[in-house]
């Protein structure tokens, strides 16, 4: 479909620290060469108004999903194990730190 | 040669060669081979034009007769302008570009990164806050000469042709005259000679990564610090300086 | 924004006939309705992911062909300051490009693919950029006008039901916020400053008025997209309400600039508080649209100059890229 595909740069998705003591947080994506030069695209796209203390770059292709389709199966069964959550347990209010 | 004088005259060389290069780059915005590298490119404009503010500002105020950056930037002839003769020529093409970028780059971070430890506050407060960006600007650039310099048979040809072509206008970088002497012996100023040798170790370490053949020194233009110009800067400044020549006393 | 790998579950063979499934549109619908937020793997009707693709594509292109009039006066700044702020504003357009590429790709389309057709001519921009910067005043017009006329637009495009196009526009809404201000501050000191620079001020209004007025888009009555984009909550606001809504909030910023709007039938009325206008000329706007704009033709042979002249550095970058891959296969052979 592409007029030329061999000099055609992969995708890559950014992913910026804000500050530190931050996750990492996805912010987007953009094409470059490699590794060295997405790094270098996305401090000039993603961090122009000093958004970001540090930045990782992921080959797009090397992402692995859950598939949405099987979004109830994978993540329903979680939500009725309500015993994870502290607030499942009654402890009489007189009982303190805990 | 006064100090004062001097160190005016040696801000205009800086600021000018900032002004002039960043002008340069800035003609590429909305015209970059790809998207990403327009975007950097504009940051590199934006940081040298940000650099000659700075430092033209400070010129000014040196020279305390009124002027101010704007006045200095827009309002003097070509044969006042002090830039190094590297940072008016022609962009060319993608190679040229990056070739010019990167010699000026190499030779730019090891004289801040010395300016930063001048013994002129001001001077040294810009050069501080322009290293950062000068270092950026090298990796930046000289990533690109590795790449073009090792792609495809068609950039090697590009990039060898550009550093043909723009070598002679690198002796000037390390040019030292009067002005210089005068402020080097007052510390204001760095001596040029291990600022060369760390730019000529730079310069060959990265045309070694490229496969690029570091051309041989022979004879060096010059003229750039005594107003000498080449035709392509009265162009320029044509263009950059029209509307504060064609409506005088306007502000903006 | 995910890949177009990640995508492709979206657009296989059993998609189509799904996509005739009542019951899936319907399910569709309602998560629409529930204000769910639709991600790029998510299974979407072919139109919606057909509307979106042309829609952000269209949008995409808008900020790269954007950078040409604006880019056109970089070099003739008045003052480095106004040099620093056009270079930033104008190096934004190209980053706002970029997020909605990216936001397209999401979709399962190339940013290659969409390029192309931008420079074979196929596909549509906003049509002020088809206008030429005449004057430096131009540049205030364009931020406080153009600008402003996209703020309106892309404001309710940051609760689009697509979530990676939603993200865009929050980003991008988030750093245009200072693109408009510099439009308006720059005509503002042209209007205070000499006569010969508030005529040219007056001169860029004269201009630029009805080409904003424009942006918005055909009337209601005549837009084809429109009810089926605003179930699927894309387009959330139509096209009449928004251009409304920017001409009362622009016209008494025009007059405090002390300029004239170049329409007699401005007004007021007093009873709504909306300021009526006349009569858009929309045989102007088709023409422009199918390509008979003053610089339609150069917009586009400037983008193709660009990426023609591209080639080589895109091909060299891929080819080292390709050779140090290969290396480190050998040497891990090894």
């Amino acid at each position: 479909m592409t007029t030329e595909n061999r000099a055609d740069w992969p995708l890559y998705e950014v992913f910026v620290r804000s500050r530190n003591g931050l996750a990492h947080r996805h912010v987007g994506s953009l094409h470059a060469i490699d590794g060295t030069m997405a790094v270098e695209m996305a401090r000039d796209v993603y961090c122009r108004r000093a958004e970001g203390v540090s930045v990782w770059v992921v080959p797009s292709a090397s992402i692995v999903a859950s598939d949405p389709a099987q979004k109830e199966s994978m993540f329903e069964p979680m939500v009725s194990k309500v015993y994870r959550h502290p607030t499942f347990y009654e402890i009489p209010p007189d009982v303190k730190n805990i | 040669m006064e100090r004062r004088a001097a160190l005016f005259e040696y801000l205009l060389r800086l600021g000018d060669s900032c002004l002039v290069l960043g002008h340069r780059v800035s003609e590429w915005c909305g015209h970059a081979p790809e998207l990403e590298e327009d975007i950097a490119l504009a940051n590199v404009a934006l940081d040298l034009t940000g650099q000659a503010d700075m430092l033209l500002g400070y010129a000014a105020r040196i020279e305390g007769k009124g002027r101010d950056a704007d006045a200095l930037a827009f309002l003097r002839d070509a044969w006042d302008f002090r830039n190094l003769l590297l940072c008016e020529r022609a962009n060319g093409d993608f190679a040229h570009t990056i070739v010019r970028q990167f010699l000026f780059d190499a030779w730019q971070a090891e004289l801040y990164a010395a300016l930063a430890r001048s013994t002129d506050a001001g001077l040294a407060g810009i050069a501080a806050k322009g290293v950062k960006e000068a270092q950026y600007h090298l990796r930046h650039s000289g990533e690109w000469v590795v790449r073009l310099g090792d792609g495809t048979d068609e950039s090697h040809a590009r990039a060898q042709a550009a550093l043909d072509e723009f070598w002679p206008f690198t002796g000037e970088m390390f040019e030292t005259d009067a002005v210089a002497t005068e402020l080097i012996a007052a510390g204001i100023a760095p001596d040029m000679t291990p600022v060369e040798a760390a730019w000529m170790r730079t310069v060959d370490d990265v045309l070694a990564q490229a496969t690029l053949a570091r051309p041989k020194s022979g004879w060096m233009q010059t003229g750039g610090s005594k107003g000498r110009h080449g035709e392509e800067l009265g162009h320029l400044l044509a263009t950059m300086q029209f509307l504060p020549r064609a409506y005088p006393g306007a502000k903006w | 924004m995910y890949t177009q790998g990640l995508d492709q579950r979206g657009d296989n063979a059993a998609a189509p006939a799904r996509a005739d499934d009542p019951a899936a549109l319907a399910a569709f619908q309602a998560r629409i309705d529930r204000e769910e937020k639709i991600e790029p793997n998510d299974w979407m009707p072919q139109g919606y992911r057909r509307t979106l693709v042309r829609q952000i594509s269209q949008h995409a292109h808008s900020e790269i062909v954007g950078m040409l009039p604006e880019g056109n006066w970089i070099t003739r700044a008045p003052s480095l300051r106004r040099k620093m702020i056009l270079l930033a504003k104008v190096q934004d357009e190209g980053g706002h490009g970029l997020y909605l590429y990216s936001a397209a790709e999401t979709l399962g389309v190339s940013r290659a693919e969409l390029v192309g057709q931008l420079l074979a001519g196929k596909a549509k921009y906003s049509s002020i950029f088809n206008y030429p910067t005449l004057t430096w005043a131009d540049i205030g017009a364009i931020g406080w006008l153009v600008d402003g006329a996209a703020i309106m637009n892309q404001v309710p495009l940051c609760r689009c039901s697509y979530g990676p196009y939603a993200r865009a526009m929050i980003r991008i809404c988030r750093e245009e916020s200072f693109h408009q201000r510099q439009g308006y501050e720059l005509m503002l000191k042209l209007a205070r400053g000499t006569p010969d620079q508030k005529r040219m001020a007056q001169n860029a209004l004269d201009r630029w008025w009805w080409p904003s007025l424009m942006m918005f888009g055909p009337s209601d009555r005549d837009s084809v997209h429109s009810s089926q984009n605003a179930a699927w909550k894309i387009k959330r606001v139509s096209n009449d309400e928004l251009r409304q809504k920017f001409v009362d909030v622009t016209v008494p910023q025009g007059h405090f600039l002390g300029l004239t709007f170049p329409d007699p039938d401005l007004k007021l009325d007093e009873g709504t508080g909306h300021w009526n206008h006349g009569p858009i000329d929309w045989a102007e706007f088709n023409r422009v649209v199918a390509g008979d704009g003053q610089c339609n033709r150069d917009r586009l042979a400037a983008r193709r100059k660009a990426h023609a002249e591209g080639a080589w550095v895109r091909e060299a970058a891929a080819a080292f890229a390709a050779k140090r891959a290969h290396a480190r296969a050998a040497k891990a052979a090894e």
